[in-house]
């Protein structure tokens, strides 16, 4: 009796920790998902709907124009323009001639044109009508005024415009000018490093591992602007401009060692020592343990240090403004959109669909890495293998 | 093939002493088992063979020639470590054939030895398999086998069948056996805490305690003539019954109370110099029989009788701290607190003096 309670109560304690689970998990998408339905949304239901309504027909005050009096054609005695304002989907819902009153008529009805002109009908699927005694006159056509209800539309063109016209595309490679070597020096110098901090005995060893751990305690804003000064004065020195590639790489190889090598360097040391022993037996020298043996099995320790490193640097903005200028070749990807947001802030689907592009790589590569993320991090916690 | 000798050899780490002299002849082709209980210092001492320690000081030598600074891989040595150590990264080929690998030999020369090992530990359809795919067996028969490809003329295990289940040891003990018949010219030393694998798998063994030899000789000699009380009670199982006692009467007529009970005559050489000092008496629990009549050294009242089928383990109470263990054959019909007398015969009794060094057999 008392068990079957007990049952029924854990089946509803897990129901209930499912359903919490699941809202976070749906506050937490929110904002990623409308961002991701926005970009997709067409330029001018955006402007006017939120996301949560892109699956709704929106209705819009449109205006459009008839076709030019050159159209016109004689029909029993009258002169007649016509035509189809929407361009194959939706349907009018109303209309107006007037544009103090877009929707005086409903669709269907006949209006009269202000000043005896003749008059409008429009149906309610777009086809217009203008019918006048006298031919009409003027070039071009006369403007109609009308709310159509039209279907969500779905389109790629925000992403086509942005990636060729706004300048992202440049940007992204750019970022990724940026990102690849930055993720890649650190892992190397750290690997060697963390070897011999794990597995090499020499004097002040202890204390050098304390002193690049305490590293890890320094703000990044606070050794910035040091740091580009001496860069700076180094680059002088020798011939190097300022403002490189060059200059970035090690900026941030700079900020990511520390951890680097401490991560590394704690999954190194869990290594079994026997392996290294029979090695050692077999006739290998410490750099063919180091490459042979060492490398191979800390995968997962370079992986996850990967994935940190790659975010970090992808979503950087201070130190690629601090150490890059801002032109065209070198200008990045967090560069470009603070940018955009200030000449574009009111597009919304350029702004949507940048963010989008530049969402997708670091993306991609958590995914890519993602298991090897767990496995990094709680290396050399638990005795295994 | 290679004889080894070990001079006066010291090893401590920072101000621990761990080996405090050891002094050791090994002949080439045997197999020597190092034994003792943990922290007794076997396996550095086997570390020090191999060079992955430094030593502090003394000498090692291979065949005459002093090795202390040639590094491991240049000492023609093979180590099987107790946790296999195999490098689960590469298939059971490529462990075993990464020591040549490394050395650059040709291809051929590799395949060649690689099967030819694979063959002898039978793994041969096992090559293409990942650590991680093989039992616990498989596991260490790779590890020998990666061994057995480096051509060794010394081959050194570290407790290798530790890591095994019962069964498992068994069978693997019966292989290694096989397979110093089969390397009969390598030098095989064994580190072991288990003297079942000691007296099984040795030519000769040598107990370590405490950083020192104890003794050295194959494994009927620890078995009968122990030299001191620590070689003594460490081999066999149960351990041999020892108790304080007396020494009455030296040389022919060497005679020892065991405390608390009557004297009994012994066949030990006495010094006369040793009447009147206090000794050990032992006697192991086999050699122990139950008797009726005058001849019984202890008499006492059965506390528990162990019942294993094949043999009964009697726990008497003699009046001692630990009750004196007699093992006898069968199952024998007695019951607790049942009183009981206990012989055995002359010559199995062993007399150790105050320090634990054993009187030699025989009447003088």
């Amino acid at each position: 009796m008392a068990a079957a309670r007990r049952r029924k109560r854990r089946r509803w304690g897990r129901i209930a920790q499912h359903i919490s689970v699941l809202v976070i998990v749906a506050i937490w998408l929110a904002p990623t998902v409308g961002i991701l339905v926005s970009s997709f949304r067409d330029k001018d239901q955006l402007a006017v709907s939120g996301w949560w309504t892109a699956l709704t027909t929106s209705e819009q005050n449109l205006i459009g124009r008839a076709a030019p009096p050159s159209d016109q054609v004689e029909e029993a005695g009258k002169y007649v323009v016509s035509g189809n304002v929407l361009d194959g989907s939706g349907y009018v819902t109303a209309f107006g001639t007037r544009i103090l009153n877009p929707t005086q008529y409903a669709a269907g009805e006949t209006a009269e044109l202000p000043g005896g002109a003749g008059t409008l009908s429009i149906d309610s699927d777009g086809s217009y009508r203008l019918v006048s005694n006298d031919p009409f006159e003027g070039s071009s056509g006369r403007r109609i005024y009308y709310t159509a209800a039209l279907p969500p539309a779905f389109t790629l063109e925000n992403y086509e415009k942005v990636l060729t016209s706004e300048g992202i595309g440049q940007s992204f490679i750019n970022s990724l000018t940026v990102t690849i070597p930055s993720t890649v020096i650190p892992i190397l110098i750290a690997a060697y490093a963390a070897y011999a901090l794990a597995w090499m005995k020499f004097p002040g060893r202890a204390l050098l591992l304390a002193v690049i751990v305490g590293l890890l305690v320094v703000p990044l804003q606070m050794s910035l602007i040091p740091l580009l000064r001496l860069y700076n004065g180094v680059g002088a020195f020798f011939g190097v401009p300022a403002k490189t590639y060059l200059g970035i790489w090690l900026a941030h190889t700079g900020f990511g060692l520390p951890l680097a090598i401490y991560l590394l360097r704690n999954y190194i040391a869990g290594l079994p020592n026997e392996i290294m022993e029979s090695a050692r037996v077999d006739g290998a020298t410490d750099f063919e343990i180091f490459i042979r043996i060492v490398l191979p099995l800390s995968v997962p320790a370079l992986a996850s240090f990967a994935i940190f490193q790659f975010l970090w640097v992808w979503n950087d903005l201070l130190v690629a403004i601090v150490f890059l200028g801002n032109n065209e070749q070198q200008l990045v990807l967090t560069g470009r959109l603070r940018e955009l947001l200030g000449s574009r802030g009111g597009d919304w689907e350029i702004l949507t669909a940048s963010a989008f592009v530049s969402i997708v790589i670091p993306l991609a590569v958590f995914f890519a890495l993602q298991r090897y993320l767990v496995r990094g991090l709680l290396a050399g916690s638990v005795k295994g293998g | 093939m290679a004889e080894l000798r070990l001079r006066d050899i010291h090893k401590s780490f920072g101000s621990v002493e761990v080996i405090k002299g050891v002094d050791l002849e090994i002949n080439a082709g045997e197999f020597v088992v190092f034994v003792g209980p943990s922290g007794c210092g076997k396996s550095t001492l086997l570390r020090l063979i191999a060079g992955l320690e430094d030593i502090t000081s003394g000498d090692v030598e291979f065949d005459g020639e002093v090795v202390n600074e040639i590094p491991p891989a240049l000492r023609g040595i093979a180590m099987v470590f107790q946790s296999y150590a195999l490098y689960p990264h590469m298939t059971v080929y490529g462990n075993m054939a990464f020591g040549m690998k490394l050395a650059k030999a040709p291809k051929a020369e590799i395949e060649k030895a690689v099967r030819g090992a694979a063959e002898i530990l039978q793994l041969t359809e096992y090559l293409d398999r990942l650590p991680k795919q093989l039992s616990g067996g498989q596991r260490q028969r790779v590890a020998i086998g990666r061994a057995i490809v480096r051509n060794p003329r010394v081959f050194l295990f570290d407790e290798p069948l530790s890591n095994l289940d019962a069964a498992l040891r068994v069978s693997m003990r019966i292989e290694i056996n096989k397979l110093h018949e089969r390397l009969s010219n390598v030098t095989m030393i064994y580190v072991t805490h288990d003297q079942v694998e000691a007296m099984t798998l040795a030519d000769r063994i040598v107990v370590l305690h405490a950083g020192l030899v104890e003794q050295v000789g194959t494994p009927i000699e620890l078995y009968d003539r122990p030299q001191n009380l620590f070689v003594a009670r460490f081999i066999g199982s149960p351990a041999m019954n020892t108790v304080p006692c007396s020494i009455d009467a030296a040389n022919g007529e060497a005679k020892v109370t065991p405390q608390k009970h009557a004297t009994t005559k012994v066949d030990a050489r006495i010094p006369a110099s040793a009447v009147g000092m206090n000794g050990t008496f032992g006697v192991r629990p086999e050699h122990l029989s139950v008797t009726t009549g005058n001849d019984a050294i202890f008499r006492g009242s059965i506390d528990v009788a162990e019942r294993l089928g094949e043999l009964t383990l009697l726990y008497v109470d003699c009046g001692y701290d630990e009750p004196i263990i007699a093992k006898l054959e069968g199952n024998v019909p007695v019951k607790r607190h049942e009183h009981v007398g206990l012989t055995a015969q002359t010559d199995l009794i062993h007399v150790f003096d105050d320090k634990g060094i054993a009187f030699a057999h025989g009447n003088a």
